[in-house]
């Protein structure tokens, strides 16, 4: 620990802190001991469901005393958080509900019209942060024609605004594309500089992170700290089981997984297909060419509006191309060579084609696991024997035996990950296109998922993989197809 | 926040009126007609507020273009009244089952005056209006408290993005096999599983929005203060007193002309 300040009260204290949440059985926090001095950068890991948000929202003091049960004692410069979230700012993960306001100015006014400033304060200082974030328009741009990275550069600024002296982050670049990833802790990097406020960041992953913290703090699900400390000391005590754990150490190499069969038949082939949504004045994706092979994993990489989800749902026979054509071929499904995949009945399309949408909750049709497994082999016309067995070996290949009651929109988001992949799988479709399968996974889930990938790959299925993450390129792909931006 | 965007000059002498003395001339305007069943104080309403279109900054070919569904609305409630009104007066035509008489004229062409004449305050406010700058407004001059009118602008903002998870939601479902058909049973119950997982989102969305707000101190019981002044000048109230002549005037002259319906007596 560096101990900078030796003033007798620190920033932030826990002793032996929990928290659960009304209505659920499970501490998501537990006996946390923490303290961290004025003018700290500490970066909190751990594992999915160590609480690490639950914490943070603690700090922010925006767990209201009635939504749940404490134990132990939290305090912010001495006081309850709630009674101090004006000194404190707190940015989160999804760039479109952080913003409030429809233009940019107004926005980043918000948190001090909050705080009573007089007016003529409030804009000369809306322009100071605008500047300090590195925000490319002025106050009038409208919010939403901004990309995600600028978004949350924004959202920023209007954290910032009111000089909060403790700055809590989670995962602010989880949404971004590599780009505005490095826009972001640009800006928060200056701004770190300029207010020397004391921070606690949540970040997946962790070497683009480490540049900004001086201390490393690991929570454990359950069970308190398991390692603090300056991050080189704590890497090196406990690299492996935190890599063990699930959290991203950096400099922990992962294997790659080339695909071991020959290059089988292409499956779906696109012909300069692009689309442009009705009225639109760019189209969302211009003249793509790519075939889909089996027992190949194809990478559609990008930056963000460069259409690769768009891309996704084409290849998906979920959207029909406004431009150019798909073409099934025989080795897919002789009887449909003819027909573009968006024109297919849905029972032929999900034995064929499976799509794993960004967002699994998109996804869930019904209220159990179970059922969410056995929907689509009923709907095509399987037995009932042939549907069990299908989803017995799904819940155990997948690791959801445990939750196989369990109503899909309370699992975790690595949980809901799995489901999402298994339901597509339980079609067998000889085609699978993932829009950001890994997106916001432990290390450990990441592993399971792309070893799953591989898996199906080698079996002579084709796997696309839209992404963003530079690892599932690296570990998994075999052939790349790279987007360019919007023109 | 796309839809809800002004469509009018922002410059136009009304347009720049407060909104709240925009919302409360409309609302005057909107009460005086509908105390009277009878084509005359509509009439008058409808001239005057065609005259001041353009002082909203409004023209009527864009104004025809956004709302031509209106135009077709109250088309068609008029025929209605042409072929089921209440035959009263002289008869005009008759042809067959089928019976005009000027009761039903008179009927269907007040009904006509009466959805124009009520819905052109409304749409000129709004076409006028930056949704920010009305929540303002309440706040400030109308003192509606803030966290219902912020709390509302800031949801307006996420209403586009419920249409996006729709489209997620139906594909989504197709991608698993499930897709309704020509069987309607089946586009119901797939139309009801949707719905409630949209809400399920929307609810979501909003909540991390309200921790959003609440994160940057809004309604923590401190008094607020405003970025945007809404001033309330003598333009302001003397738009709102226009208003209310017009309404008098209309009144005045349904009651002159011997026409006056009053809705409640």
């Amino acid at each position: 620990m560096t101990g900078r300040s030796s003033s007798p009260v620190a920033h932030v204290e826990l002793r032996g802190f929990g928290w659960r949440h009304a209505g659920r059985r499970a501490w998501a926090l537990r006996g946390v001991d923490l303290r961290v001095e004025r003018g700290e950068r500490v970066l909190l890991l751990g594992p999915s469901g160590a609480g690490k948000s639950t914490l943070l929202a603690a700090l922010a003091g925006l767990l209201a005393a009635d939504s749940g049960e404490q134990e132990g004692t939290l305090t912010v410069g001495g006081a309850d958080p709630r009674e101090r979230r004006h000194r404190t700012g707190a940015l989160f993960q999804d760039p479109q509900t952080q913003l409030i306001m429809a233009r940019s100015g107004d926005d980043v006014a918000f948190g001090l019209e909050n705080l009573g400033v007089p007016r003529e304060a409030i804009w000369p200082r809306v322009a100071e942060v605008l500047r300090l974030v590195g925000f490319p328009y002025g106050p009038d741009r409208r919010t939403d024609a901004l990309s995600g990275g600028e978004q949350q550069r924004l959202a920023l600024a209007g954290v910032l605004a009111p000089d909060p002296d403790l700055l809590l982050l989670d995962e602010p670049t989880a949404n971004l594309d590599p780009a505005g990833g490095v826009l972001v802790r640009e800006a928060v990097r200056a701004a770190l500089e300029a207010a020397g406020a004391t921070l606690v960041l949540v970040e997946h992953r962790v070497a683009e992170s480490l540049p900004l913290v001086d201390r490393v703090v690991v929570l454990e699900p359950g069970g308190g700290v398991m390692a603090d400390g300056p991050p080189e000391a704590v890497f090196a005590a406990h690299g492996g089981s935190l890599a063990e754990a699930g959290v991203w150490v950096p400099g922990v190499p992962i294997a790659t997984r080339r695909s071991t069969v020959p290059a089988g038949d292409a499956l779906l082939t696109a012909e300069a297909v692009g689309f442009r949504h009705p009225g639109a004045a760019r189209p969302a994706l211009a003249g793509v060419d790519v075939s889909v092979r089996a027992g190949r994993a194809l990478a559609v990489t990008g930056p963000n509006g460069s259409g690769k989800s768009t891309l996704a749902l084409i290849l998906g026979g979920l959207l029909g191309p406004t431009t150019g054509a798909v073409h099934a071929t025989a080795a897919l499904g002789a009887s449909l060579v003819g027909r573009p995949p968006h024109r297919w009945r849905a029972t032929d399309l999900t034995t064929r084609i499976g799509s794993v949408f960004q967002d699994p909750e998109h996804q869930f049709v019904t209220s159990r696991v179970r059922d969410e497994l056995a929907l689509g082999p009923q709907r095509t016309g399987r037995s009932p024997a042939e549907v069990s067995a299908t989803v017995s070996r799904l819940l155990d290949s997948l690791r959801l035996d445990r939750l196989a009651e369990a109503n899909p929109y309370t699992l975790s988001g690595g949980e809901q990950r799995r489901l999402s992949v298994a339901t597509a799988l339980a079609t067998a479709p000889r085609v699978l296109v993932l829009d950001e399968p890994t997106f916001g996974q432990d290390r450990r889930t990441w592993l399971e998922l792309v070893d799953m990938l591989a898996r199906l790959r080698d079996e002579g299925r084709a796997v696309v993989a839209v992404t963003h993450d530079p690892d599932v390129v690296e570990a998994l792909a075999d052939d790349r197809l790279d987007l360019a931006a919007a023109p | 926040m796309r839809f809800a965007e002004p469509i009018a000059d922002p410059a136009a002498p009304l347009a720049r009126r407060n909104p709240t003395a925009k919302v409360a001339a409309a609302l005057v305007v909107t009460v005086a007609l509908v105390v009277s069943l009878d084509p005359v104080a509509p009439a008058v309403a409808l001239a005057v507020e065609l005259a001041v279109l353009p002082l909203f900054g409004l023209r009527y070919r864009a104004l025809a273009a956004r709302f031509w569904p209106l135009l077709v609305a109250a088309g068609g409630a008029a025929l209605t009244y042409l072929v089921f009104g209440q035959r009263t007066g002289e008869v005009l035509v008759s042809a067959g089952p089928w019976v005009l008489t000027t009761g039903m004229l008179v009927s269907g062409a007040s009904l006509v005056l009466r959805v124009f004449a009520l819905a052109l305050p409304g749409i000129a406010v709004f076409a006028s209006t930056d949704p920010t700058d009305l929540a303002d407004s309440l706040v400030q001059n109308a003192k509606m408290p803030a966290r219902f009118a912020l709390g509302a602008l800031a949801a307006l903002r996420l209403l586009p993005l419920l249409g996006n998870d729709w489209e997620m939601l139906r594909m989504a479902r197709r991608a698993r096999g499930v897709d309704a058909g020509g069987n309607p049973l089946a586009r119901l119950r797939m139309f009801a599983s949707m719905t409630f997982a949209m809400l399920v989102h929307a609810i979501r969305r909003g909540t991390q929005l309200a921790t959003a707000m609440d994160a940057r101190g809004f309604d923590s019981g401190l008094p607020r203060s405003y970025a945007r002044e809404q001033p309330f000048r003598a333009a302001d109230a003397a738009l709102v007193a226009g208003a209310v002549a017009l309404s008098i005037v209309a009144v005045a002259a349904s009651v002159a002309t011997g026409v006056f319906n009053p809705v409640f007596r």
